[in-house]
């Protein structure tokens, strides 16, 4: 059919991108670009959903194929489950976000706003077109617009410096990692001797040094742009300076586009080593901690939620990991959990993600400020905004009877399959990993109770928060939609699991009918939960409806806050978030190496006292700086050769290319 | 499902309260006191049913939310506990997770409840409560994984079904790691002695009843009767791995079970009269211990 087929998918790519360009042609009038931009992005997101979901639900491929002059490269894109899957959850938040910042975007006062619109949208369609790219050359295109576009949406605000300085962060965080995925692509055309994925076939039979070695550098390249510690280094800068649904969209599905070439690498592979599960489980499990442990530490909110993106990372990494280790120990229902626990975690964080940014673009919107600790008692003011606030947290926490929680029950219960094995090797990757996501899961519900409970409970706490007004419906309605998706994927979780079968077959190279048969005992458990779901929601109406019947006969009092008698309460007095997160951040201060500078309160009249406490990046200031300096300083030899002539310059390249010929000569 | 399970829970709801009672009449027969009568949490729970409440106007409905979350979800998870070595009234594979998870869900609202009212005194309790049940979840998690690991089942109702007096003896070791586990995370979970004092509200190093400081009425209700339980939980689960099935068949076995339950209480009785409370410094040390235990009987396990 037509309707389905990829040909409609490019169509939409190019609506997408057609409707940036006129919102820049027409970048004068506000409304006018703004509208013509986010039609551009949300009728091509949906004629691009079209094929995507037909390829998810039926299987098989769909592709396109064009020559190109360009030596080894081809306009070659291919859309089969796994690119379908990841389309999915790009152009559901595409939507959203599109939608979201339609209107977010007029907050900025005397600003032109043509650029962030067509950034925007040629982020959606480089994402888009970096998952289906099926010939490295082209990906390889898509990618570097993906972050350059990505770029210039970071430095919007780029008359403040700390936007551009993390703007800088991250164009070079990004560069580092397409350096190393430019040379594994090189390895790879080298094999099959072309850079079409389809001819990889070669690939299968490298010797396991060499697949390790691309494998390594897969890693290290994709990892840079989903934020695996230690090169997360960018994320939790470049997340706070963008516009929140900029950062909605980059860090539910752009980090994630990394998560894709990971696992698209690992079809191209052979047989995996033990190692490799190991090295997946154990970077998983340390971004996973180091990401929550930071984010408790953090006082600005979106640098939290970033953080937290490195947590998920981590999460759906070891999800990863216990998929591989699936595939080498040839326990098909260890690989199936594994890989399906960490797609759909995938689809997960980028839909509570996308929902806690939104959530806080429009704190930031009613209130001026990103500080946790200036803000409280939002909540009396913006009901719509922290109810679905509230739903993204616990669905971050991986609460039932959210989403968070069905993708986390996949990854136990993987393990817990993985321990029963009783292999050394295996049961203690098990452990990592049960041990890991449980302190992740403590420590992520002590971060979501304290921003949610400082923010939009107790009393305001700051001048920011006087006279806060909830924000427009066109903000408010994205938000509710995302919840929603949370609340369906967390109470009818056995249909969307079915729905990925599929997908998981295709990653883990198992026939989709034993993949089916595997996963039937699964989903009549997530039957079951889903049914506790029901039963605990029939439990509160009983209690409630309890509650009523006892306190009818005007019953219910209104008084202060109890103040242990003193007379003059004070906003100020109330818990900070700081506070809230000290034993926490205390107990882990080896890692996290906090610094408070204080000033004691003296004297009977004392004048000021102050606290203040700050969590730098300590990847940043212990590892990547002296690497940098380094760099720096041997490189500052070389500068003799840097005279500013320009025949000078002329004379090296020609004198390289005669370096390059004698070579080839040889 | 046998329907005659569904005993399981109605007994919890209507024994739970009582195991207040019996913690309370153990500590004041070690002070030489009389003490309170056994029933006194039944009539504590009938006076607040029928009082009026004080909501501070600082509160929203996340304040009166908690409360009701907290015993909807705690008498869901009683469905999920079986006593006695039988089956509990729901189980499958993997219910372990889901009733950690519950418990982390009437965790997320009880701070948030206590965060509501403003106060620095429930904002401490949260922040602690935060604190110590975020470090007690590997703990919990390691000693169940364990267990799972040692009887090859993944439903708490099966591990505990796979508890007889065979394995019991053969696998001695894991058996009393992971019951040494249990009772500390029971203990910081319920708010005794070590980790919290459950008699006073005000004193600034209390965790848990400070976090209820503005609860009344019906609502305080809600939170003892919940409390009653989750303490009849984590007695249950004890007792379910540490005293085996002997194979007496359902009645006996229950009878065996609910008595072991109230014996549990009184041992918690003499931990709270022999022992101080620790600096709450220490808590996270004694949460550790928990930890260190659950990855010994692990070890034990591996090792078969």
């Amino acid at each position: 059919m037509f309707y389905f087929s990829i040909q409609i998918f490019l169509v939409g790519i190019f609506l997408i991108f057609f409707g940036g360009v006129l919102s820049l042609l027409f970048g004068r009038k506000r409304n006018l670009s703004i509208f013509l931009g986010t039609l551009g992005a949300v009728s091509g997101s949906i004629l691009g959903l079209a094929p995507a979901i037909k390829v998810l639900l039926t299987g098989g491929k769909e592709s396109f194929y064009l020559n190109w002059t360009i030596p080894f490269g081809a306009f070659f894109v291919e859309i089969d489950t796994l690119s379908a899957f990841f389309l999915l959850c790009i152009f559901i938040l595409s939507i959203i976000t599109a939608i979201y910042g339609s209107r977010y975007l007029l907050e900025y006062k005397n600003k032109s706003l043509a650029k962030a619109i067509f950034f925007f949208n040629v982020l959606v369609s480089s994402m888009a077109l970096v998952v289906v790219s099926a010939n490295g050359i082209l990906f390889l295109i898509c990618w570097e617009v993906m972050s350059i576009a990505s770029f210039f949406l970071v430095t919007f605000e780029d008359e403040h410096k700390h936007v551009r300085q993390a703007g800088i962060v991250y164009l070079v965080a990004t560069h580092i990692g397409t350096a190393f995925l430019l040379v594994m692509f090189i390895l790879l055309g080298k094999e099959s001797n072309s850079l079409d994925f389809d001819k990889f076939a070669a690939v299968k039979l490298l010797p396991i040094s060499t697949a390790s070695f691309i494998f390594i550098l897969s890693v290290i390249g994709f990892g840079t742009k989903a934020g695996l510690v230690p090169f997360h280094v960018w994320l939790p800068e470049a997340h706070p300076a963008a516009p929140s649904h900029v950062s909605a969209l980059m860090s539910g599905v752009m980090i994630k586009t990394g998560i894709y070439g990971i696992i698209r690498v690992l079809t191209f592979l052979p047989m995996p080593p033990v190692w490799w599960g190991w090295l997946l489980i154990i970077i998983g499990a340390v971004s996973g901690i180091i990401g929550v442990l930071f984010a408790l530490a953090q006082h600005d909110i979106k640098r939290l939620l970033a953080y937290h993106s490195v947590e998920n990372i981590g999460i759906i990494t070891m999800g990863l990991g216990l998929g591989v280790v699936g595939i080498n120990s040839g326990n098909q229902i260890l690989a199936i959990l594994g890989f399906g626990g960490a797609i759909l975690h995938v689809l997960n964080h980028a839909l509570f993600k996308g929902l806690l940014f939104l959530g806080a673009g429009s704190i930031v919107c009613a209130t001026g400020t990103r500080e946790i600790d200036e803000l409280g008692g939002l909540g009396k003011n913006m009901f719509v905004t922290s109810i679905t606030f509230l739903i993204g947290a616990v669905a971050i926490c991986g609460i039932p009877p959210l989403n968070g929680f069905i993708s986390e029950f996949l990854i136990y219960t993987g393990s817990f399959n993985c321990l029963f094995t009783k292999q050394l090797n295996l049961a203690v990757q098990s452990i990592i990993i049960i041990g890991s996501l449980a302190l992740i899961g403590g420590l992520a519900l002590a971060c979501f109770t304290k921003v949610y409970g400082i923010v939009f409970l107790g009393e305001l706490r700051s001048r920011h928060a006087v006279n806060v007004k909830e924000s427009h419906k066109m903000m408010l309605i994205p938000m509710i939609v995302l919840s929603a998706l949370c609340a369906f994927i967390g109470l009818f979780s056995s249909v969307v699991l079915r729905m990925l079968n599929h997908c998981i077959a295709e990653i883990s190279g198992i026939e989709v009918d034993v993949v089916s048969l595997q996963l039937l005992p699964l989903c009549r458990v997530l039957t079951k939960i889903s049914f506790s779901a029901f039963c605990l929601f029939a439990a509160i109406i009983v209690l409630l409806i309890v509650r009523r019947k006892l306190l009818s006969a005007g019953k219910v009092n209104i008084a202060a806050t109890w103040d242990c008698g003193y007379a003059k309460p004070d906003a100020k007095m109330q818990y900070t978030a700081s506070s809230f997160a000290q034993p926490l951040v205390d107990t882990f201060k080896m890692i996290l190496r906090t610094s408070k500078k204080t000033e004691q309160i003296k004297n009977l009249f004392p004048l000021n006292g102050q606290f203040e406490s700050s969590t730098p990046e300590v990847s940043r200031d212990y590892l990547f700086d002296p690497i940098f300096k380094g760099v720096y300083s041997l490189l500052g030899r070389l500068r003799w050769l840097q005279q500013g002539n320009i025949q000078l310059y002329i004379l090296y390249i020609a004198l390289t290319l005669i370096i390059l010929i004698i070579w080839k000569l040889r | 499902m046998e329907p005659v399970r569904i005993i399981q829970p109605l007994l919890a709801l209507v024994l739970s309260p009582l195991l207040f009672g019996i913690i309370n009449r153990t500590k004041a027969f070690f002070a030489g006191r009389k003490g309170q009568p056994l029933f006194q949490t039944y009539f504590d729970l009938w006076k607040l049913l029928h009082k009026g409440v004080v909501y501070s106007k600082t509160t929203g409905w996340v304040f009166k939310a908690g409360p009701i979350i907290n015993l909807s979800a705690i008498f869901l998870i009683t469905f999920f506990i079986p006593l006695g070595h039988s089956r509990a009234v729901f189980f499958f594979d993997g219910d372990i997770f889901l009733v950690i998870y519950l418990f982390a869900l009437i965790r997320f609202f009880m701070i948030l409840a206590a965060l509501d009212t403003g106060s620095s005194f429930e904002g401490m309790g949260a922040s602690r409560e935060a604190q110590f049940s975020a470090l007690t979840e590997p703990a919990i998690f390691l000693a169940l994984a364990a267990l799972a690991c040692g009887t090859g089942k993944l439903s708490l109702s099966e591990i505990l079904v796979s508890i007889t007096s065979r394995f019991w003896l053969a696998n001695i070791s894991i058996i009393l790691f992971v019951a040494a586990t249990l009772i500390i995370v029971l203990l910081t979970e319920n708010a005794r002695i070590p980790v919290d004092d459950p008699n006073t509200h005000l004193e600034l190093t209390m965790i848990h009843e400070v976090m209820v400081l503005d609860s009344s009425g019906p609502d305080f209700a809600f939170i003892v009767l919940a409390s009653a339980l989750k303490l009849w939980i984590f007695a249950a689960l004890f007792v379910g791995v540490l005293v085996p099935d002997i194979g007496f068949g359902f009645w006996l076995n229950l009878a065996i079970g609910v008595s072991a339950v109230f014996v549990v209480s009184v041992v918690v009785g003499i931990i709270e009269s022999c022992i101080a409370r620790l600096k709450l410094l220490f808590v996270p040390h004694f949460i550790f211990v928990a930890t260190v235990f659950a990855v010994l009987a692990m070890v034990f396990v591996l090792r078969k």
